[in-house]
């Protein structure tokens, strides 16, 4: 059997499981899975950037894509009226102070003569500078969110179609990976992930604690759409028409032509980033990264950058997966920052790296698709097992009740079985790297 | 009097709390800092090891108390502690058996064994969420204060009280012991040595005989014992919740780093370095400086440099800072 016959099969096998859900759950569920799968596919794509070209550990996916979702509202959403009059350029001013703190420190750091005097200049310009940046912010940020807070409370967005924010998203995302990447790479392997574990923290607690950027846990609902709403299809005699003539009661084929539309837009997005992420494997700036993977002693001798390569691609990785995040917050509708997990948005992208194939696009596709459905499926799974399980227990018996509430925990445990297997007997995932 | 207001407040929102977290990381950062020592790895499954060691020392200590066991003014959980300890043990050398071993025998790369630590994390997470559940668990009993405010106020009628809780008391008390015993271990046993040995040279000490899978194996034991004893102590100073021990990950690895990583002393300074870093920089100072400043200049604000939600921001631009600029951490740790 060939790579090619071998390769067809299995993504003939996972669509074959994601069309039993179709005909046994329902084709909303499956369209929904496929929508999350590429999503999935593209994210993963993004670590496979990171971890099978190049053998970075990046345990900060779930930050990266979250500023993917905060780009969707920034962009996206309208202005909140008065908001920027009220504090807009207060807050600007503030960041763009805190900014120049920053680049006045290194500029002394780099001028001065090493010694007490240039720590103590340093820690004083920081000092002033923080005081400075929270003396302007502050007041901004009260009177920002001093508007209507039960509605907005926040700046809003700029209003511009929402399709944009999906590289702007990407950008958001490369600019933290610089500031990690500057940092950690060069140094050990763990010090990125390390890092990268905080960077995600940190960005999560400042979606949930800035109302005036995100609304926080009040959470913005409503970010415009790039495809027509169920309500206004409905509403369309058009639609309603050539739904009936392929014998489709208008409400669910109203669902499932907006869920198709989605598909396309993000098959598309799929296309055009599998098909660089394919020239850049072949290319010689590829070889040159699996070069460095894999002896950077070697490729260090052959007078390559190892550092400013390692840079690179972490850049990439991340702006891929910051793309990601601003397309599902797209599709939601809305940004939660309160449901980004680790589990979720970190760990289930490995898993789907690891178990896809690392260092092969296609792997890191299947793996996407496959450890999605996967996901959502063991929920049910986990429940039907459960009440397998405890079906010959007594009625109301504490064991039981607890048996059966804890199911929706299985999910971790199966996903850290699933890596940990895989690892160990097939270490080169479904689709090997060739 | 102002000023001995103000000492009294500092000491009682700032000292004590941050003394008490930063024994908490201390006891977690040299559990971290002997696998990295010993396996060389960073091991991200170190939280959740906290989680199920603190988990199964809270089983036993409502197992205790339903049978009507106490300690008195001690928590009953101090009792149950051997057992969660010994629970440790065995998974820690399970999972070594299972999981860790083979990667060891074939010298895979260090990364590899994080992400296998990943997947570790991940596993152990949802045993702890699927014995106990995802929700905040108390387990403390006894007597709350060893000084509560009110009688301190009463004693020295100043008009701040200070309060020092059982459980700070504790979080002390042990994790001096431990350290000492830990410090003993390693300085003056034949096993500890050895530990140093393959520590410092791995080559060097399996030629001069020493057993690779012997220092391994006690390795494990007592990071078991350190992170069932930090976990336990976090849980009954703040409050048992799955969740947060993988939260705590990041401070207790910036504590490892900052001293240093495979560097037992550095990983106790660095503890108390993150942990009072952290406890200053989202106190809000204006309670101490109303007694230090003149009615005219009191603060209008509550001159918090930054609000608790970010305390993890906290950790994370220390650990940027000494990966900048001392990447070996303030005491000689062995990573470059």
């Amino acid at each position: 059997m060939n790579d090619t016959l071998k390769n067809t099969l299995l993504f003939a096998a996972v669509a074959l499981l994601i069309m039993s859900v179709g005909f046994q759950q329902s084709w909303n569920s499956a369209l929904l899975i496929i929508a999350m799968g590429l999503i999935s596919s593209i994210m993963a794509l993004g670590v496979n950037l990171q971890w099978g070209f190049a053998g970075l550990f990046n345990v900060g996916i779930m930050g990266f894509v979250a500023l993917g979702g905060l780009a969707a509202v920034l962009v996206g959403m309208p202005p909140t009226e008065g908001a920027f009059a009220a504090g807009g350029w207060g807050v600007l001013g503030a960041l763009l102070l805190g900014a120049g703190t920053i680049l006045l420190a290194i500029f002394v750091m780099k001028r001065m003569d090493a010694g007490w005097l240039r720590t103590l200049a340093v820690i004083g310009v920081l000092v002033a500078g923080f005081f400075l940046f929270r003396g302007l912010l502050d007041p901004s940020v009260e009177r920002i969110e001093e508007i209507n807070p039960a509605q907005t409370g926040y700046l809003g967005g700029l209003g511009l179609p929402v399709l944009i924010a999906w590289p702007v998203g990407g950008l958001f995302a490369a600019a933290a990976a610089w500031i990690i990447g500057k940092t950690a790479l060069g140094l050990r392997s763990d010090y990125l992930a390390i890092a990268t574990l905080g960077i995600a923290e940190i960005i999560i607690a400042v979606l949930k604690n800035e109302d005036w950027l995100t609304r926080g846990v009040k959470n913005v609902i409503g970010v415009p759409r790039p495809v027509p709403y169920e309500i206004d299809l409905q509403n369309s005699a058009a639609f309603v028409e050539r739904a009936a003539g392929l014998g489709f009661d208008p409400v669910e084929s109203s669902t499932l032509w907006v869920k198709f539309l989605y598909i396309i837009l993000f098959a598309a997005v799929l296309l055009i980033l599998m098909w660089m992420a394919q020239r850049a494997l072949h290319s010689p700036w590829g070889r040159m990264l699996r070069a460095i993977r894999d002896n950077e002693v070697a490729a260090e001798a052959m007078g390559k950058d190892v550092t400013a390569r390692h840079l690179q691609v972490f850049i990439l990785g991340s702006a891929i997966c910051g793309i990601a995040g601003a397309m599902m917050t797209t599709m939601d509708g809305q940004l939660t920052p309160g449901t980004y997990q680790p589990l979720r948005f970190t760990f289930l992208v490995w898993v789907m790296v690891i178990v896809g194939g690392s260092g092969n696009n296609l792997g890191a596709v299947l793996g996407g698709f496959l450890i999605w459905f996967l996901w959502v499926q063991v929920e049910p799974m986990g429940l039907w097992l459960m009440n397998a399980i405890t079906s010959g227990m007594a009625e109301g018996s504490p064991l039981k009740e607890h048996l059966i509430e804890s199911a929706a925990h299985m999910r971790l445990l199966t996903m850290g079985l699933v890596l940990l297997l895989v690892l160990r007997f097939s270490p080169r995932g479904l689709i090997p790297e060739k | 009097m102002d000023l001995l207001n103000a000492i009294v407040a500092f000491l009682n929102y700032v000292f004590v709390p941050g003394v008490a977290y930063g024994s908490q990381l201390a006891l977690g950062a040299l559990g971290v800092t002997l696998v990295y020592g010993i396996l060389r790895f960073s091991n991200f499954a170190h939280g959740d090891t906290m989680a199920l060691g603190a988990m199964a020392t809270v089983l036993v200590t409502w197992l205790f108390q339903s049978w009507g066991i106490s300690l008195g003014p001690l928590p009953t959980a101090l009792l149950a502690l051997p057992f969660g300890i010994a629970f440790a043990i065995l998974l820690l050398l399970g999972t070594d058996r299972a999981v860790y071993k083979f990667y060891r025998v074939k010298k895979a790369k260090p990364v590899i064994l994080v992400i296998v630590s990943l997947g570790i994390t991940f596993i152990y997470n949802g045993v702890t969420r699927f014995i106990i559940g995802a929700d905040d668990q108390n387990f403390f009993d006894g007597q709350r204060f060893i000084i509560s405010a009110r009688e301190f106020k009463r004693a020295t009628g100043l008009d701040e009280g200070l309060s020092f809780k059982t459980t700070q008391g504790i979080t002390i008390v042990t994790a001096i012991i431990v350290v000492i015993l830990l410090f003993w271990f390693l300085n003056k046993t034949r096993a500890g040595k050895s530990m140093r040995a393959y520590s410092d040279n791995e080559d060097l000490a399996l030629l001069s005989g020493i057993n690779p899978e012997r220092v391994v194996m006690i390795t494990w034991m007592i990071v078991a014992t350190l992170a069932t004893i930090a976990g336990v102590l976090y849980g009954l100073d703040k409050s048992f919740k799955p969740f947060t021990y993988f939260q705590l990950l990041l401070p207790i690895f910036a504590s490892a780093i900052v001293g240093g990583l495979g560097n037992p002393v550095g990983a106790i300074a660095g503890g108390f370095v993150i942990a009072f870093s952290e406890v200053t920089i989202t106190y809000a100072w204006k309670k101490i400086l109303v007694y230090l400043m003149p009615e005219s200049l009191e603060p209008s604000g509550l001159v918090q440099l930054l609000s608790t939600d970010y305390k993890f921001a906290v950790s994370f631009v220390i650990l940027l800072i000494v990966l900048l600029f001392k990447p070996t951490g303030l005491f000689k740790g062995q990573a470059v």
